[in-house]
């Protein structure tokens, strides 16, 4: 497990690791950041901003619970609107993190080390935003409680075939293991921060949270079974999440929803996003923190060929879903889709389009893949284009179902758009404390990508 | 080879050897279980897989503990969904069989997954005795390296082997760059 994969070099671009680094070098590198660097005056207004931006999400959720979900656009025929589009683009965020630390560990990739760290805390910090979703949706959230199964005075139990419940034990459960596995990794770069530390207090902060981990031997063992263990568990995890969320719409018998073709589509779309917003945001953290020699142009390759490579199974499931409305020969089907094309919605259908299939067929060039700024800016508008897909699934399908009389528009009001900004605001104040207070890359898997670190020949002990 | 002393009466945790290179902490832990030597340990900043065949570390117990976990978890979840919709509140819509089992997949699965998870995460810190706020291998000023760029070996006094001199002259002939008395 764990060994680097050895490729020509004209496979990749450049190490996964400049060289020069030592084992003290990238521990005193990563470490430092959170030891012995300045607090800039950069992440006050960054943390500031992010930090106003939250208050937006906490006023609009007072108004909420105060007035009830009226005061968002919802109305039938559309019961499920800002709310549901932002719960799925949020936890298809997440995605990306998962499959990082997960399924890229599983496959031996070693250029994962450097940013799993990084992609994990966002997937944390994203399944958050996603899961006060529904819960806000719920217009009275003293109450999600009920959606736990418990012995009550009502003698009342939730409904174990409906996809919303599955949707709950999903979400909880990939949340949990989520934080586990996160928290698993840091132990021993936690201790390294309890080791190298001048500072009493961060000394005994940092010693609390490693647990007293000291590097045995007889730890690491274990250490490493139950990493793959989990990693073991959490592939088929990260996979079943958005099937689940899929099945929300592709269990129901709407229009434009009730296709077979949704679980993958969706996992396919969640990496994608995913992949999109790893970017977006690793890709100024590196140059702020100067970590270019340890986040290195083949990551950023890397993760763009991924972005690429689902962007396109995003493309296909696009293609499958005209295709399949066409090809039913039922009137709703056909008509959903026509209504796609040429309803009061086309425009974001074609904003859809060129976000999601046109913008990534750029990604195809090497000299686009190595250029960071243009690679930061297909990130973001794959990320607009993912929450335009999710506007498009959850709308577009509730707005005009069978009967004509009962068709109707939905248009987001303030609070909408306010609850939206508002998660954004709380997932960048996370990512703002996060890279503050602990060490965003795995310095221990980093040191095993180190020339030196491998035991190549014994020395003949005399 | 000096042999770092550290003040007062404190009984003997063992002996630390400091080695500069996986490579010599691997020989040396391979010469250590050869020289009859069972209670002692490896400290390096990174998991080394070598050590696990030096030292012969096959501790399988988080496997089968995970293995267990998530079995539970599988009936459990199964059983909580098929009870509660067949026996605590069944509803009947059209006829439908009541153990729709199809239907409690999803729940069963996750619950698996959450259980085995916990359960592998849970067993590995218990098994390795964390969290444990205090250790006499800490009592070694250059052992905040350990979780940095440097690698220990330590012989602990329990060892039906250990005697100190003896222990420190097999030590020395391991070609260390230091070694320190450990106090517990």
């Amino acid at each position: 497990m764990l060994q680097p994969v050895e490729l020509p070099d004209e496979v990749h671009i450049g190490p996964v690791i400049d060289e020069g680094h030592s084992l003290a070098s990238v521990s005193d590198k990563i470490g430092g950041i959170v030891l012995k660097r300045k607090t800039t005056l950069g992440w006050i207004l960054g943390l500031l901003i992010a930090f106003g931006l939250m208050q937006l999400l906490l006023a609009a959720a007072t108004w909420l619970f105060i007035k009830g979900v009226g005061v968002w656009g919802i109305n039938i025929p559309i019961g499920w609107g800002f709310a549901i589009v932002n719960f799925v683009w949020w936890i298809g965020i997440g995605h990306a993190g998962t499959l990082i630390s997960a399924i890229l560990l599983l496959l031996n990739q070693s250029w994962r080390n450097a940013i799993n760290r990084f992609a994990e805390a966002m997937t944390l910090f994203a399944v958050m935003c996603a899961g006060m979703f529904p819960v806000l949706h719920t217009g009275r959230p003293w109450l999600a409680y009920w959606l736990f199964p418990y012995p009550n005075t009502m003698d009342l139990w939730p409904q174990f075939r409906s996809p919303l419940l599955w949707d709950v034990f999903a979400v909880s459960t990939y949340f949990t293991i989520s934080l586990v596995f996160w928290y698993v990794g840091l132990l021993p770069d936690l201790a390294t921060l309890r080791d190298t530390s001048k500072k009493r207090w961060q000394q005994m902060t940092y010693g609390m949270l490693s647990m007293g981990w000291r590097s045995s031997a007889r730890h690491w063992q274990r250490y490493e079974k139950a990493s793959l263990l989990l990693a073991g568990l959490a592939t088929p995890l990260v996979v079943s999440v958005h099937t689940v969320v899929s099945f929300d719409f592709a269990v129901s018998m709407i229009p434009g929803w009730h296709t077979t073709i949704f679980p993958p589509y969706f996992v396919a779309g969640a990496i994608y996003s995913g992949f999109a917003m790893v970017l977006t945001l690793m890709i100024p953290a590196r140059k702020f923190y100067g970590l270019e020699d340890i986040i290195t142009m083949r990551h950023l390759n890397n993760m763009a060929k991924v972005t690429l490579a689902t962007g396109l199974i995003v493309g296909y499931g696009y293609m499958m879903e005209l295709f399949f409305g066409y090809f039913s020969g039922d009137i709703y089907e056909r008509f959903g889709m026509w209504n796609r094309l040429t309803g009061p919605y086309a425009v974001f259908y074609y904003c859809l389009i060129l976000c999601n299939i046109i913008t990534p067929q750029f990604l195809w060039s090497k000299k686009i893949r190595t250029n960071v700024l243009a690679l930061w800016m297909i990130s973001l508008i794959v990320n607009i284009g993912m929450w335009l897909e999710r506007f498009v699934i959850v709308v577009l399908s509730l707005h005009r179902d069978f009967l004509p009389s009962s068709w109707g528009t939905y248009w987001p009001t303030f609070w909408d758009w306010a609850v939206l900004i508002g998660t954004i605001g709380f997932f960048l104040f996370c990512i703002f404390l996060f890279v503050r207070v602990l060490p965003m890359i795995t310095i221990f898997e980093l040191r095993m990508l180190l020339p030196g670190a491998r035991v190549s020949k014994e020395p003949v002990a005399q | 080879m000096s042999v770092e002393r550290t003040e007062g009466l404190h009984p003997l945790y063992g002996l630390m050897a400091e080695f500069e290179t996986p490579g010599e902490l691997v020989a040396a832990a391979r010469r250590t279980r050869e020289a009859g030597f069972r209670k002692f340990d490896a400290y390096t900043p990174y998991p080394i897989h070598e050590l696990d065949d030096a030292m012969d570390l096959h501790d399988n117990r988080v496997s089968l503990f995970t293995l267990i976990g998530g079995l539970c978890g599988c009936a459990g979840g199964y059983t909580l969904a098929w009870w509660v919709e067949a026996v605590a509140l069944p509803l009947n819509i059209g006829g439908r069989p009541l153990n729709s089992m199809p239907m409690f997949i999803p729940i069963t699965f996750e619950l698996t997954i959450l259980i085995g998870g916990l359960t592998a995460a849970i067993s590995m810190l218990l098994l390795n005795g964390l969290p444990s706020p205090y250790h006499p291998v800490f009592n070694v000023e250059r052992f905040a390296s350990a979780s940095r760029n440097k690698f220990f070996l330590c012989i602990e006094s329990d060892d039906p082997k250990f005697d100190h001199g003896d222990t420190v002259s097999f030590l020395e002939s391991l070609k260390p760059e230091e070694i320190a008395e450990v106090p517990r």
